[in-house]
């Protein structure tokens, strides 16, 4: 076992024997596999669909068994479920194929997957910093509503963007002053927020509004149009017609890496993170940089709230509008092992299945609504273990004492 | 009242505080004999700052707050009759109807707590108590109504027992955070059961094919009532259930090896496992015990008045979540949890359907229990430590200052 991983740790046999790039192409097969039963190439046999789908899991095994579980896993699960819609797809007539399947599909997973990218990232800067933060989706809620509320009074989408960010700062400035300074229980303190949150909003929604609901808000944050893709009937719908937030949170994925991995301040708010201790000696101002990712935190988490509401939702405001999407949010940080490319990518796939979810409606409403356990069910599968260790931040909800 | 205040507001004024010093002291000694002062005091704080909402939106807070008493029925007490046309009486017996699931669901995350672990899944314990409630219920339609009752009652808390049971062997296998995987499995139970009972469900009700709620439970699954008529939603014996699970968590606690286990693996897992005990063996049996709590929560809800429930109740409920409140308000003690319980049953029927107000609506009351909820919780995380930093001021003042600049 030793000089197994000795061989492993020198550079060059480790990139010869790395088997990520089989885990790599075994879920690239199983993408292969529901891709080709579903427009545009719709191939109308079984044959390709399954002998992509097995090709896909025998490189998993394989994958699992050179030491990659999680990568090796998933590529066996992405070969079951590529086979399994191929089949499916194969079975059903192509109106419906293509009312389920199309390149509007691609639109709708990012629009879904963005509030939680938002939210996620933040999540990301606060559990980095050592803060646990599970009111996520109070301040998702915040922003969502305060947003609306912003650019419906100020007569702007910016407005609505700006008082939404500040609204979901000043609630997680509130947050971080428990946790932090009277060094509260992080997850209760994560819970009142939520409840806060949900109290709040939907206190002045009626107040404001004398309604459970408001709609129509005149400005709404607008769509990026590219010109020159609606000539592509696929690239077009896919992605010619994107909202600025939707852009915005690509940009901010990458920006996070960046800071966090390749920064000095990203390097202090992994070691406040980490070692809290260890940090303060050589200097580091545990405090501020705890505060600092914990107001960005609701910063962010409130954006993906007023894209939400005022993005997605045409300028809509329903009461507890959120509905559980904070807590996927968190559910993409912790299936993403807290890294901001795989947050991203698990944001993604649980938008995917809230987006098939919708349009499994044409189908079956019963089956569309049980396809919304799927995040849940994948990341009580991560944190079980079953593929590979979840490693959240040594020191994440451990309040930091000054001495 | 200058000596109760600060304890439950944060430290704006040190100088305040360490003149108060030694009152603090000893409160935070009462405190940890068990004391009410402190947890009394964070619910007037936060009945004022909800009050203070009430009042910047241009309402009357006393009178607010004075319909929301009666809406709860607690003017009962002036004028006390058994009769439920009494507005008072039938209000009083709706509360405690609130406060029956409340205790429970407090409980499921009081034991918990008790084992130093935050069980945040009560609502999805208490949701899938309800589904297994109803399925039984309705399914087995020609049983004799005790050996019915106590077969749904069963199976409600091995249900939620289960499915707490799955966070709690987590935990003690391969070390996954609870609080994660409850709250993964609240997510998941809310969407199996507006899948259960939504359209083309397993438990959707079979006379109207279109509307998404479940079947009524078989009279012989109904628990009896004995305030107020059945038809009316009147006070049944679960209540009593509650109040016996109230001595049950008492005694297991305090009386029973397995309730010295559970606390004092709580206190201290290292020193627990080297006096013997198996640690993980009790987090898998407090985990699970909490659950049984909340899905007892559930099956009794369905036995006592709901007998059945819809895709949106799904979607709706928050009792299982306002458990945490009760919990953490009541210091996770037996006679706390029933106090808690019964002031938030009382907010959350005297905000909404008990309401007859013109100071303030129903909509805006509703929502104002979820801020009092939110401010109560988020004092009673922090007391202790807003009581100990004082402490630690008056001890250390001119560091400390500089410390906080």
């Amino acid at each position: 076992m030793s000089s197994w991983t000795a061989r492993l740790e020198n550079p060059v046999s480790a990139q010869l024997r790395d088997p990520a790039f089989s885990g790599y192409l075994g879920v690239f097969f199983g993408v292969l596999a529901a891709f080709l039963a579903i427009p545009p190439i719709e191939a109308r046999t079984l044959t390709w669909s399954v002998l992509c789908g097995v090709i896909a899991m025998l490189f998993g095994v394989w994958t699992i068994t050179r030491g990659r579980a999680r990568l090796g896993w998933g590529a066996v699960a992405s070969g079951v479920l590529g086979a399994g819609l191929g089949i499916l797809a194969t079975h059903s007539g192509t109106t419906n194929l293509n009312t389920v399947f199309n390149a509007a599909l691609i639109a709708q997973t990012l629009a879904a997957a963005t509030p939680l990218v938002f939210a996620a990232i933040g999540g990301l800067f606060s559990e980095r910093s050592g803060v646990v933060n599970i009111g996520l989706e109070g301040m998702m809620l915040m922003g969502a509503f305060w947003g609306v509320w912003g650019a419906d009074k100020g007569g702007s989408w910016v407005v609505g963007i700006l008082v939404g960010a500040a609204v979901g700062g000043v609630l997680a400035l509130v947050y971080g002053f428990f946790a932090i300074h009277l060094r509260a229980d992080q997850i209760v303190g994560g819970t009142a927020v939520n409840f806060l949150a949900l109290g709040i909003t939907g206190y002045f929604l009626f107040q404001i509004y004398n309604s459970d609901h408001v709609s129509n808000i005149n400005s709404t944050i607008p769509n990026v149009n590219i010109p020159g893709l609606d000539s592509s009937h696929f690239l077009g719908p896919a992605i010619g017609h994107l909202n600025l937030m939707i852009w915005a949170g690509f940009a901010l994925v990458i920006l996070s890496y960046i800071v966090v991995f390749k920064t000095p301040i990203g390097l202090r708010i992994r070691a406040c993170g980490e070692h809290p201790r260890a940090a303060d000696t050589v200097g580091i101002n545990v405090y501020a940089i705890r505060y600092g990712c914990v107001v960005l935190s609701g910063i962010l988490a409130a954006l993906g709230g007023v894209y939400l509401s005022d993005g997605y939702g045409g300028g809509t405001f329903i009461n507890n509008m959120t509905d559980g999407r904070g807590f996927i949010a968190l559910a993409a940080l912790i299936f993403g092992n807290w890294r901001p490319g795989g947050a991203f990518a698990a944001a993604v796939l649980f938008g995917f299945s809230s987006a098939v979810a919708l349009r499994l409606q044409v189908y079956s409403a019963s089956a569309a609504t049980l396809f919304n356990v799927l995040p849940y069910v994948l990341t009580l599968i991560a944190v079980a273990g079953v593929i590979g260790r979840t490693v959240p931040p040594a020191a994440d909800g451990k309040p930091y004492a000054k001495q | 009242m200058s000596n109760i205040d600060p304890n439950s507001s944060p430290p704006e004024s040190p100088e305040k505080a360490a003149a108060s010093g030694t009152l603090i002291a000893s409160l935070a000694l009462r405190q940890r004999a068990g004391g009410v002062g402190v947890p009394a005091a964070t619910v007037l704080v936060a009945f004022l700052m909800g009050g203070l909402v009430v009042l910047a939106t241009g309402h009357n807070p006393l009178l607010a707050y004075r319909d929301i008493f009666n809406g709860a029925g607690l003017n009962w007490i002036f004028h006390p009759t058994t009769n439920v046309a009494n507005t008072a009486a039938y209000n009083l017996s709706q509360t405690l109807l609130q406060t029956t699931t409340l205790i429970l669901t407090g409980l499921a995350v009081a034991f918990a707590f008790r084992c130093g672990m935050f069980n945040i899944g009560g609502e999805g314990q208490y949701l899938i108590g309800l589904v297994v409630g109803n399925w039984i219920g309705v399914d087995f339609a020609g049983l004799a109504p005790l050996p019915h009752i106590l077969l749904v009652l069963a199976a409600g808390t091995l249900a939620g027992a289960a499915w707490a049971g799955i966070a709690g062997l987590l935990k003690a296998t391969v070390g996954a955070h609870e609080v994660i995987s409850t709250i993964m499995l609240n997510w998941i139970a809310i969407w199996v059961g507006a899948w259960l009972f939504g359209d083309g469900g397993p438990l959707q009700n079979t006379a109207n094919p279109t509307v998404p709620i479940s079947n009524d439970i078989a009279d012989s699954a109904k628990l009896p009532v004995f305030w107020g008529q059945q038809q009316l939603q009147g006070l049944h014996i679960g209540f009593f259930i509650a109040l016996a699970a109230l001595v049950v968590f008492y005694l297991v606690l305090n009386r029973t090896t397995l309730g010295y286990e559970v606390r004092a693996v709580g206190f201290n897992p290292e020193a627990a496992a080297y006096g013997g005990i198996n640690v993980k063996m009790n987090l898998f049996r407090a985990m699970a015990i909490s659950g049984a709590f909340a899905g007892l929560a559930g099956a009794i809800d369905m036995t006592g008045y709901l007998y059945h429930f819809g895709q949106i109740d799904v979607q709706t409920s928050s009792v299982g979540f306002l458990g945490i409140a009760v919990a953490l308000l009541g210091r996770n003690t037996a006679v706390g949890t029933g106090l808690a319980a019964l002031l938030f049953g009382a907010l959350l029927f005297g905000t909404t359907h008990g309401l007859s107000s013109n100071v303030i609506q129903p909509e805006l009351a509703g929502s104002l229990t979820y801020i009092i909820q939110g401010l109560v919780v988020l004092f009673i995380g922090a007391d202790l430590l807003i009581l100990s930093v004082w402490n630690s001021r008056k001890k250390l003042r001119p560091r400390t200052k500089a410390v906080t600049a």
